[in-house]
């Protein structure tokens, strides 16, 4: 073997570490974002997946409210200024333990249970989950009884109390039904994130991690196994998709 | 016993023709509202994302409890064989279905998108308790339906009493599903109570049978036809074992909840009134309990009242406006209670109301659709016996009284 051969070799071998060094330190970064492979549009929705999220209240900065901004752009909600009977998919909430008067914030949104009351009590049917855990309002059937608003442990939905002006075309929405929080499902089918999770990515707080927590190499399987998440309400046993830390 | 003769009212009178076009003004104000609420949208009304279920709703889950509990003079008549009760069980299929169709008529109109009624009816997820009771609606209109009809025509009257019976089951079964809409929310303090069903059973006796009382009333005073006290008299103390009954099961509810430390918050504002639930408060003491229980017990029991009509009338409205303020205590104060999502946590701020009671008053348009369902149960009744022979032509104590005996 020539000197020649050695020093390609330690050339080549100093790159590929380098590209190697840059992917893992980046990757963790990409995978809040990539993480959701695009599903063909003509394949069924599959339980081989369950989507999820991760909230960190640690990371969640108070006053923040990136991840509703982004929400009601995404999705057209527009404000009536009548606080009571506006639609909110998401909000923030400031909660101080009794105890320890500790302060924690944190965006609470529809749990995307994998028994969800709101699906047990719709007499159509229009409440339902997906087989990939997104739980969605049918807003055909949906007849507006109001009755799995009334069933949420979360206050996660919404009534649509007057006309809706501002519709986006992947979001039909329409007075006189009850809505919710959708996980962005129109970009998770195409392989993309929630809005929510990406505004608050990119105000650099990062307290929301997004992605399958049934494969276990994702992100948010990996944060899960490491540092845990509880659920709001555990006691009711509905296994919700939405964990949190910190509370 | 002599024979009844059930016979069909005149319905020329003025006074009928007045309470018709009344009623009828009643039904339009009714119809306006939904029409405005629709166009709109509900944000008109004061029911809002935390209040979803409002006064609408109050009217029509008492009508529909009190449909139930209207059927209670026939199912005595046809289940138990009680001679006395006979000649008043199609008057009291007449008020079941009325009140019914009165109660139904605010809960479709009420609807976010009333126009889909035939998605209801045609899409079912028999998980739902909301869905079940569709269909026990449903079937309790042609169940009570054929049962009226076995009764009035003599030449099938001899299977009357197997309807009779069916409906009776129907019946528990319809006010068992209409108790559980509320008894299987696991989420809100208020609820989550199997003994929501049993209490719901037990309200509907006592309401419908208010209710039915002053149909009866009225009804023969308006006519002039002879009503003997022995009817009367037993259907009083029916009434009062029935409010006694219904206030029995109020109070275990409450001890269930206050033994349960995870409850006790709940009670404390329904009992107490802390945490902004005076008026909610103020109508479950004075409204369900003084009004609605204590008031018509004393009024029905009292010495010297026996025979006094219009006590027993006064004592009727009474259990009736108890029993809103019942269904207005379990519906809405049951929701204005916020929801514990966080225990051990307080809300410093939320933009959704979190934490915080809320605080309904009702809008002028749900007032009227609740009446307006009221009164479509009202034409229904003054309408039915007018058509077709529901009321005995007499019910003095030599008729209705089986154990009578010529003096």
């Amino acid at each position: 073997m020539s000197n020649s051969d050695v020093n390609i070799s330690r050339r080549s071998f100093v790159e590929k570490s380098a590209t190697a060094a840059a992917a893992l330190t980046i990757a963790p970064g990409m995978f809040l974002h990539t993480v959701a492979e695009a599903k063909p549009a003509d394949q069924a929705v599959s339980s081989a997946v369950r989507w999820g999220m991760l909230i960190d209240t640690a990371k969640c900065a108070s006053g923040c409210t990136a991840c509703v901004s982004a929400c009601n752009t995404e999705n057209g909600i527009a404000s009536h200024d009548r606080p009571r009977t506006d639609q909110q998919w998401i909000r923030k909430v400031t909660l101080r333990d009794k105890q320890t008067k500790h302060e924690i914030s944190l965006p609470m949104l529809c749990q995307h249970c994998e028994k969800p009351p709101c699906v047990d009590v719709c007499p159509t049917g229009a409440s339902f989950k997906r087989d990939d855990g997104i739980v969605l309002v049918d807003r055909h059937i949906c007849i507006g009884c109001r009755y799995c608003m009334m069933a949420c442990p979360y206050k996660a939905r919404s009534f649509a109390h007057e006309t809706v002006d501002a519709t986006v075309d992947h979001q039909p929405r329409g007075k006189g039904t009850v809505e919710s929080c959708t996980m962005c499902v129109h970009r998770v089918d195409e392989g993309g994130t929630p809005a929510c999770v990406e505004a608050c990515s990119e105000a650099e707080h990062g307290a929301m991690i997004f992605g399958d927590i049934k494969n276990p190499d994702s992100e948010i399987s990996k944060q899960l196994l490491k540092h845990g998440g509880k659920q709001i309400r555990a006691d009711l046993g509905l296994n919700t998709g939405v964990r949190y830390r910190g509370i | 016993m002599k024979k009844i003769h059930l016979e069909q009212i005149d319905g020329k009178s003025t006074g009928y023709m007045g309470l018709i076009a009344l009623l009828g003004v009643f039904v339009l104000g009714a119809i306006g509202s939904m029409l405005y609420m629709e166009h709109e949208g509900h944000w008109v009304s004061g029911m809002d994302n935390q209040i979803v279920w409002g006064l609408p709703h109050v009217f029509a889950v008492f009508l529909i409890v009190a449909a139930s509990g209207a059927l209670n003079v026939a199912s005595i008549s046809s289940v138990f064989q009680k001679k006395i009760y006979k000649p008043l069980a199609p008057l009291s299929t007449l008020v079941a279905i009325a009140l019914l169709s009165g109660g139904l008529m605010i809960l479709v109109l009420d609807l976010g998108r009333p126009d889909r009624l035939i998605v209801a009816m045609t899409y079912y997820n028999f998980k739902s308790i909301f869905a079940w009771n569709m269909i026990l609606y449903n079937g309790f209109f042609l169940i009570v339906g054929v049962y009226a009809w076995l009764m009035l025509d003599r030449t099938v009257k001899q299977y009357s009493r197997y309807a009779g019976i069916a409906a009776f089951v129907w019946r528990l079964a319809l006010t068992t599903g209409t108790g559980s809409i509320f008894g299987f929310l696991v989420a809100r303090s208020g609820y989550d109570m199997a003994m929501m069903a049993p209490m719901f059973v037990i309200m509907s006796f006592s309401f419908g049978l208010a209710f039915f009382i002053l149909v009866l009333l009225a009804s023969y005073k308006g006519t002039g036809r002879p009503l003997g006290d022995v009817v009367v008299n037993r259907l009083r103390s029916l009434l009062g074992t029935f409010v006694f009954a219904t206030l029995y099961f109020v109070i275990v509810y409450h001890l269930s909840n206050l033994y349960a430390t995870e409850h006790h918050g709940y009670e404390s504002f329904i009992l107490l009134g802390e945490n902004g639930g005076e008026t909610y408060s103020n109508i479950f003491w004075i409204g369900q309990i003084l009004l609605g229980s204590l008031l018509p017990i004393a009024m029905i029991y009292a010495p010297g009242v026996k025979n006094c009509r219009k006590t027993l009338a006064v004592a009727s409205i009474l259990v009736v406006l108890g029993g809103f303020a019942a269904m207005y205590t379990i519906i809405i104060a049951g929701q204005a209670y916020p929801l514990e999502m966080f225990p051990g946590m307080e809300v410093i701020s939320s933009t959704f109301f979190d934490g915080a009671t809320t605080q309904y008053s009702a809008s002028l348009p749900e007032l009227l659709l609740g009446l307006g369902g009221m009164a479509v149960t009202l034409i229904m009744i003054a309408l039915g016996i007018k058509v077709l022979g529901f009321l005995p032509a007499t019910l003095e104590d030599s008729v209705a009284d089986p154990h009578h005996k010529a003096e």
